[in-house]
């Protein structure tokens, strides 16, 4: 691996009068390796961060400095974010949006650990067809079934313009979770299990003391997969809670404040820096547990 | 089973106990699905045979919402080209693009982990966020894409705003966030052994060589992964489309009122989205419930065509 210390010290591997020795013909083209990669990489890193940047740049200019194209402000109005915050509304879609996330994350990881438990762990006829069934949930497109649903929750049960039904289905199990979860108990070796068997443990106190303790990176992950899904979630609330604005959420109402200051460009960037910075927060504490469940998804089939 | 001599009771007791267990726990799903997945898709195929408008007593008609889709409506034509032309361009650059990525991230020696969070990061922002902000940086009088691109000399196209522009934006828009197959992509990449390549290379293979023979075999099965994935995600791609639509047409929707989406031109409509337009804004629910089941079909029909090679949804146990 001395390739890899190259990179501190370019400037030896260029030294001329080495009088066309093969090693240094191999450090030279590994240098230019080096170079060509940290290039495209800068190029892509570029692609990825500034729209960020221009985001951030032009949530503190004035009005007309973000209509005028320019790119960077000639004074911070820090202001423009106080002005979002109190814009009418905006608090409650924060509350409305941790309130939908939080709880349906904590009703999907409830329901979503016993059913993939069971479908792990116990051998019973019509598991493959469960298994299949999950998988055709996860592939379906939420619109096809969204119809007689919303009829149901508007003429029968009255919750249209609230966000209860967007969260109570989460208290019976998400296919997604129960999918991903179900991959990861499978890593668990069963000898766990029959010990704690051994030991007298029902089926349900095996599940609470040794499975779920030992699960806790895969039930992190779906909490993680599922506390962005009702974050970003933008089709629900259009269908649910659209003619209430005070159940609106951030995904929401984003755009109607775009619509509503179609001119202020400023404060809708500052309003956007603001729906995306918790993820991002969220992210950067809980990276580990995020990364690993996204390589769950493709690399433990 | 006939139970007749004396042990066969305890047994069968103990194997009905087992039976309620293995129920007890699959019982939240066992509800959720039935509830929230068996009784509306067979109520999507009830509907699709009435005339129903949500306030006045739904009438049967037959066939006549079929008949009504499938070769009048106007719309459904561009809104199935549009949806079929996102899953083929889309999933193909962006599994190239992820592979592109995941394979310049795993090269990178210095700053890995800056590289790695700076390609990743824009996966996490939400889609209506991601959405405003592309229209913003794409605007195409004021936005700082053109900006750049004028001061270059380069011609600046009208993105959102061109018929033709507007769904390669949204490719463009789906690469910026394409962290999650550079994850799954640095994974499966890291996994290739090395001593495969140490092999190829005594055997003189140069990188094209080592890439086709190495790296793609190894690879395949999570490519795969990434296109069926790609495919179910974007069958039912929504709101970026709807979102970019809407912002990028300029007018200001104020409760009640009703645009037409898939602007510029009907060029980003999709599927998902004329159902919605259909059912929520013109409430015409039958013909909405069977531009469901078109859906539905197309969605399950690409599914299973493609599950046919398990793609790694299945581990090969079961």
């Amino acid at each position: 691996m001395t390739a890899t210390t190259l990179p501190r010290r370019p400037a030896r591997a260029r030294t001329p009068g080495t009088t066309g020795a093969p090693a240094a013909r191999g450090r030279r083209t590994r240098l230019l390796h080096w170079v060509a990669v940290h290039a495209v990489a800068v190029a892509a890193a570029l692609f990825f961060l500034l729209p960020f940047v221009f985001l951030f740049l032009t949530s503190v200019m004035t009005d007309d400095q973000a209509m005028s194209g320019d790119l960077w402000p000639h004074a911070w109005h820090w202001s423009n974010y106080a002005t979002v915050f109190t814009t009418p509304g905006f608090l409650d879609w924060w509350r409305n949006s941790l309130l939908y996330a939080g709880v349906g994350t904590l009703f999907t990881v409830c329901s979503a650990v016993p059913v993939a438990y069971a479908l792990a762990r116990f051998r019973f006829r019509g598991r493959r067809t469960a298994m299949m069934l999950v998988i055709a949930t996860m592939m379906l497109p939420p619109q096809v079934v969204v119809i007689p649903m919303y009829l149901v929750w508007a003429q029968q049960l009255h919750l249209t313009g609230s966000l209860w039904p967007l969260i109570v289905p989460m208290a019976f199990g998400d296919a997604y979770s129960i999918f991903l979860l179900r991959q990861f108990l499978l890593t668990i070796p069963p000898e766990y299990v029959e010990s704690a068997k051994v030991d007298g443990c029902g089926e349900l106190r095996t599940l609470l003391r040794i499975i779920v303790p030992m699960a806790r990176p895969g039930i992190a992950a779906i909490a993680l997969f599922q506390f962005f899904f009702c974050w970003n979630d933008y089709f629900g609330p259009q269908i649910y809670a659209a003619q209430n604005p005070a159940a609106w959420t951030l995904s929401y109402g984003l755009e109607s404040f775009k619509s509503a200051h179609s001119v202020n460009w400023n404060l809708t960037m500052a309003a956007t820096v603001l729906v995306m910075a918790p993820v991002i927060l969220v992210f950067f504490f809980a990276q580990k547990a995020f990364v690993e469940g996204v390589t769950l998804t493709g690399v433990k089939g | 089973m006939a139970a007749t001599t004396s042990p066969a009771p305890a047994l069968r007791r103990k194997h009905r106990r087992e039976r309620l267990r293995i129920l007890g726990f699959l019982s939240p799903w066992l509800v959720g699905f039935s509830v929230f997945f068996g009784y509306p898709l067979i109520a999507t195929g009830y509907f699709s045979f009435l005339h129903y408008n949500q306030i006045e007593r739904p009438t049967f008609v037959g066939l006549r919402n079929w008949t009504y889709v499938l070769t009048q409506m106007p719309l459904f034509g561009p809104a199935l080209w549009n949806t079929l032309w996102l899953v083929v361009v889309m999933v193909a650059l962006r599994v190239v693009f992820g592979l592109g990525i995941g394979l310049l991230v795993t090269k990178v020696r210095t700053g890995a982990g800056f590289f790695r969070t700076a390609f990743y990061l824009p996966y996490l922002a939400p889609p209506v966020a991601a959405t405003v902000a592309f229209v913003f940086l794409l605007n195409p009088a004021t936005g700082p894409v053109n900006g750049i691109l004028g001061s270059l000399g380069l011609p600046a196209p009208e993105w959102f705003n061109d018929p033709a522009w507007a769904k390669p934006s949204l490719v463009l828009l789906s690469l910026w966030g394409i962290g999650d197959l550079m994850v799954i992509f640095m994974a499966a990449l890291l996994d290739v052994p090395k001593e495969q390549y140490e092999a190829a290379e005594l055997d003189g293979a140069g990188a094209w060589a080592k890439f086709r023979y190495v790296t793609w075999p190894s690879i395949t099965p999570i490519v795969l992964f990434a296109v069926v994935t790609g495919v179910v995600q974007t069958m039912q791609y929504y709101t970026q489309a709807l979102v970019a639509g809407k912002l990028a047409s300029g007018v200001s929707i104020g409760p009640g009122s009703v645009i037409q989406p898939g602007y510029p031109d009907h060029s980003t409509l999709t599927v998902p989205q004329l159902i919605y337009s259909l059912g929520f804004q013109n409430f015409n629910t039958g013909a909405a419930c069977a531009l469901s089941l078109v859906l539905f079909v197309l969605a399950m029909g690409v599914t299973t065509l493609l599950m046919r090679n398990r793609a790694g949804l299945l581990p090969a146990e079961d």
